[in-house]
């Protein structure tokens, strides 16, 4: 049996915090509806994979970080873009496939990448970064600095050897990563259950000699614990941690399945979804005294008009220039 | 004359690099404490510690990752495989991330590294350690793909290699580690990526080959030369980008070519080659383009079959003949 998901310790007295934390988690939240809209109307191509129900995992985590560490993520990254800093109007200029996007419209919902913010991407095989984070966490270590790499990958990733040998690798050297499976429960359309033969993830910890952590995700104060817990490891120890979230996506894998009635029930999302994340901090600022529904009203409708402003300026945003093509396939 | 091996001539090129760049490092499976499992980098532990010469367990996938990882922060990695044969393992960090991630990162990522190992036939080691990955790697827009054929082009496309700002697959003939040839000592030998250099000068007919197939170029251009044949042999150096004006220049010159290589023959460097010369030398073509490779089967075991499937001297010869339809 897995072990007792981290509690949160109780230090949710911080009302500037929460409401930043109620921001952020609210911003992706507005940012993905209005994304599946978009991709309904067929301004946004390819695969989208929404993050809805997981934002207290990016919002809790990189609330943690300093602008000069690092961030390696999976291909559903809108939610990591966002809380990291990246402008609505440039991811979702991404997501359109225009000029103005984070990637220049080439790299589209699974390739956001800012070299500002320290945002390496936006991966879109699965498991696939694991390593890099690894390499960067070594780079890190080679050139004597005390920043972290936080990696962000579903729990069907930890099947695949990539996490293996970038694990086994950072438990060996002792590199400055954190490694975050986001546990969904479900690779694609496949529950936990079918897919691993110990549905234990952190029990592979111990075989890296690295410690792990289980935490409830949908409580981002539980998360930015552990968090804060492995990057002080991390800087001051140059000591890996693996951490599973324990989370639930309210939406399908990708635009293309169906929310529910195929690989899960109705009454599952049902019940998952009375612990959305949102709801929880919203909750619990108001019992605190700390919003009113007045005060939410408000944020929220500051936060619609931000991602309607993202989305106006997306679509003013020209294509890309042919010239484009053929730009940065070789450095010259 | 400074006479030394193509193996130590790599030797050369990583210690001058990781001595003149601090971002520079070599990772790989046996590189240090072992000195490398074909002494390539044999004394570079002792002389730069663990750090910079880093021993890796046998994961070719995550190691090739840890490269690119290190190479998106601004380290220049070198990642040796132990053989290329073993690097399909990591072929996803190779095609996925390090050829990609500039191009979908729209510029922000650059991918200062190089993947390097023995590539091509040894002698009977059969079929999973014979075979040689050019044309697969060529086939990936992002990836430069060199091919060195003697000491001196080893060091200096390898020099090369390490300062391009890309990433870089280095195609070591693992035939070839103990060739020698003439590497001056005290110059600083940098090689263009991207140029073939013409390694005999000939007028009757081209060879256009790499690697380890420029040697056997040479050698059939000097057993012909004695019949009074003059052969030009371009060396391409490095398949991807490949120097099409060199080839196009020696074939309208000569009006004939034969395209030898390592590889198999459906979708081979050849392949791509003849496409050029169709295109480009179409007019000035005596007789068609042929190609001499390895047979369409895994590598045999066994000695004689061994030969037959390779490409050698007495393939290439027959070949030339045959264009020059003296046969």
């Amino acid at each position: 049996m897995a072990k007792k998901p981290t509690k949160s310790p109780g230090s949710k007295s911080d009302a500037e915090l929460n409401r930043a934390f109620l921001r952020s988690m609210l911003l992706q939240r507005r940012f993905e509806e209005r994304s599946a809209e978009a991709y309904a109307l067929g301004k946004i191509g390819g695969f989208c994979h929404l993050y809805i129900g997981q934002e207290a995992i990016s919002t809790g985590a990189l609330s943690v970080l300093r602008p000069d560490d690092y961030v390696v993520t999976a291909y559903r990254d809108h939610g990591q873009a966002l809380a990291r800093g990246m402008t609505p109007r440039a991811v979702m200029a991404e997501l359109f496939g225009r000029r103005d996007g984070c990637s220049g419209g080439k790299g589209g919902s699974m390739h956001l990448f800012d070299a500002k913010l320290n945002f390496l991407g936006g991966h879109g095989i699965v498991g696939s970064h694991i390593p890099l984070a690894t390499g960067v966490a070594f780079a890190i270590k080679y050139r004597g600095g005390d920043q972290v790499c936080l990696c962000f990958f579903g729990e069907a990733a930890v099947n695949i050897g990539a996490f293996h040998e970038a694990l086994n690798m950072a438990g060996l050297w002792k590199v400055p990563a954190v490694f975050i499976i986001e546990n969904n429960r479900y690779g694609m359309g496949t529950a936990v259950s079918r897919a691993m033969a110990n549905e234990d993830v952190n029990a592979r910890a111990a075989t890296y000699n690295i410690p792990a952590e289980s935490v409830d995700a949908q409580d981002v104060f539980a998360v930015r614990d552990a968090v804060t817990r492995a990057v002080d490891l991390a800087r001051a120890e140059k000591t890996p941690t693996l951490l599973e979230m324990r989370t639930y996506r309210f939406m399908g894998h990708s635009m293309s399945d169906a929310v529910s009635g195929t690989y899960r029930t109705k009454a599952e999302l049902e019940q998952e979804m009375r612990r959305d994340p949102i709801i929880l901090l919203h909750n619990h600022m108001t019992e605190a005294g700390e919003i009113d529904d007045a005060a939410y009203a408000k944020l929220d409708e500051e936060i619609k008009a931000e991602v309607q402003d993202a989305w106006d300026f997306a679509d003013a945003s020209p294509e890309p220039e042919l010239e484009e093509l053929y730009a940065h396939v070789v450095v010259d | 004359m400074s006479i030394v091996t193509y193996r130590d001539a790599l030797n050369q090129a990583l210690r001058e690099e990781i001595q003149r760049d601090d971002r520079v490092f070599l990772m790989g499976e046996e590189v240090g404490e072992y000195n490398g499992a074909y002494k390539v980098s044999r004394g570079l532990l002792d002389q730069f510690g663990p750090m910079r010469v880093v021993d890796t367990p046998i994961a070719e996938l995550g190691f090739a990752g840890i490269g690119v990882g290190a190479a998106m922060v601004g380290l220049r990695p070198i990642i040796e495989f132990m053989t290329w044969n073993f690097a399909l393992l990591a072929l996803d960090q190779v095609v996925n991330s390090a050829a990609k991630m500039l191009y979908m990162s729209n510029g922000q990522f650059p991918m200062p590294m190089v993947f390097r190992g023995p590539n091509g036939a040894a002698l009977q080691l059969s079929a999973q350690h014979s075979q040689a990955w050019e044309s697969w790697l060529a086939h990936i827009p992002g990836l430069k793909v060199v091919t060195p054929a003697t000491p001196y082009d080893a060091k200096g496309l390898l020099k090369s290699a390490i300062r391009d700002e890309n990433p870089v697959v280095f195609l070591e003939g693992e035939m070839l580690y103990n060739t020698k040839g003439d590497v001056p000592e005290g110059e600083e030998i940098l090689i263009p990526l991207g140029k073939a250099e013409r390694k005999r000068e000939g007028e009757h007919c081209s060879i256009i080959a790499h690697g380890k197939t420029v040697l056997i170029a040479i050698q059939v251009a000097d057993a012909l030369a004695k019949e009074g044949i003059s052969i030009d042999v371009i060396d391409l150096r490095t398949v991807r980008p490949m120097d099409v004006e060199a080839i196009a220049e020696s074939v309208k010159k000569t009006n004939r070519a034969v395209v030898v290589e390592e590889g198999w023959e459906l979708c081979g460097v050849g392949a791509q080659v003849v496409d050029y010369i169709q295109r480009e030398c179409f007019d000035f073509l005596d007789a068609p383009v042929l190609r001499v490779h390895q047979a369409d089967v895994p590598m045999p075991y066994a000695k004689n079959l061994e030969r037959a499937a390779k490409p050698d001297a007495q393939k290439l010869t027959a070949a030339v003949r045959k264009v020059l339809y003296l046969e």
